[in-house]
């Protein structure tokens, strides 16, 4: 098996486990951890992607590594949106439930 | 050989790090996890022969993400009991596992069966790469080839802190981002945030000006000041500024606004939006890649400090 095809794999499962987490975690900072797992997993099959594209000399494809570059400073500040509505949500109900009836927390 | 046994002990205990990040006991442990996934994921683009990417994953994955979530935990104490009591049932997380499992298995489906030979850019770039000046494949792709890509990036991260202020409180806009930090004046934090910021700032400079032949660039070097920034506040030497300050927001907005004049300029001396004159590229290049610095080390250390959180006054 070649490096690409290794990271590809891996990459796959890296998808597999942020979705997971996000789903069944309840705290929202949790689900950005999650969230930030899922989305590192879609940058390294991309990276493997660009791997596979090496030619005219360069080992890789600068294309989608270029892009690479942006969507990783963009998940920086999605994620960073996303702490400070968290914080904010704490700051004004005491609380970081997302679920519609926050007070209630046995529901199945 | 060796160097596929060192991929798959890479990819093992990046797997491990992600799994630890998701089921860790408590948030702070998980963000442990994370810190050092971010930084295992720099090796990863070493390995996929992405050093630009390695730069910018170290200094954004595993520096300041991680530094902003462990900020963010400490103002979450005492919500992670009650969110615990709210956990999804059983159903849930059978159903969540047979979900994931699927969309992971048609990922690897579709890795195992990638065309060959892959479709790939990279002559187009190599034939063209001395058009626009630069010797970095990278640097040429980000400011000439897809320069719309980058000008769109440069305006989403001013959008997003403008998002992120807009959750201060009524009472506090105009403010202070932040809680002002204390720390003993001789102490080891602020010992360090005197000795690192010069080294720092060289440091980012170089990496800002070798980007244009080697790994390297703007975002690489914005990342370093704004970390060297953030050292300087969390330690108490300095202040945010109160984001009503109007050399603040101009700074904050010269980069997409010089990017936009360039790009317009190029409909009338070369035809096209963003499109440069061959024998002028490189210098528009550095003319973009200067103004983008303030702006992405402000977006980014502000990003951080979070949203207006006190009186701005005078001190």
């Amino acid at each position: 098996m070649n490096v690409e095809t290794l990271y590809g794999l891996g990459a796959a499962a890296l998808v597999g486990i942020g979705l997971y987490g996000l789903i069944v975690l309840a705290h929202p900072l949790r689900k950005i951890i999650a969230f930030n797992v899922m989305g590192s997993g879609v940058f390294v099959l991309f990276g493997a992607l660009a791997k596979r594209g090496a030619a005219a000399g360069l080992h890789a494809d600068p294309v989608p590594q270029a892009l690479l570059i942006t969507a990783i400073v963009v998940a920086f500040a999605a994620s960073a949106l996303a702490v400070a509505l968290i914080v904010r949500l704490i700051e004004s109900t005491d609380s970081a439930s997302l679920a519609s009836d926050p007070p209630d927390g046995s529901r199945d | 050989m060796t160097g596929n046994i060192v991929s798959l002990a890479i990819v093992l205990l990046l797997l491990a790090l992600a799994v630890w990040a998701v089921v860790a006991r408590n948030a702070f442990l998980a963000i442990a996890g994370f810190v050092a996934y971010g930084l295992l994921l720099s090796l990863v683009w070493v390995r996929l022969h992405g050093v630009d990417v390695a730069l910018t994953e170290a200094a954004i994955g595993g520096g300041l993400t991680g530094a902003m979530l462990i900020g963010a935990v400490s103002r979450l104490r005492g919500t992670e009991a009650a969110a615990r009591a709210e956990r999804s049932g059983a159903g849930v997380h059978v159903l969540a596992l047979l979900l994931s499992l699927g969309v992971a298995a048609t990922l690897a489906l579709c890795v195992l069966v990638l065309p060959d030979p892959a479709p790939t850019l990279a002559p187009q770039v190599a034939q063209n790469l001395a058009v626009t000046g630069v010797g970095n494949p990278i640097t040429g792709v980000l400011l000439a080839f897809r320069a719309l890509d980058t000008l769109l990036e440069a305006i989403v991260l001013v959008i997003a802190l403008i998002g992120v202020w807009s959750l201060a409180p009524e009472r506090f806009w105009g403010g202070r981002p932040g809680l002002r930090h204390q720390a003993d004046p001789d102490g080891i934090l602020a010992y360090f945030a005197r000795l690192l910021p010069p080294l720092g700032i060289v440091f980012a400079v170089y990496i800002f000006w070798a980007g244009a032949d080697h790994p390297g660039g703007k975002f690489q070097s914005a990342t370093i000041l704004a970390a060297m920034w953030t050292l300087v506040l969390m330690a108490g030497l300095a202040d945010t500024p109160r984001i009503d300050h109007r050399a603040l927001r101009f700074g904050i907005v010269v980069g997409p606004l010089v990017f936009i004049a360039i790009g317009v300029l190029g409909l009338f001396s070369a035809g096209a939006l963003l499109a440069y004159p061959p024998q002028w590229a490189k210098p528009m290049i550095v003319v973009v890649e200067v103004a983008l610095l303030p702006t992405l080390t402000l977006v980014l250390g502000l990003l951080l400090a979070g949203a207006p959180a006190r009186r701005g006054g005078g001190a």
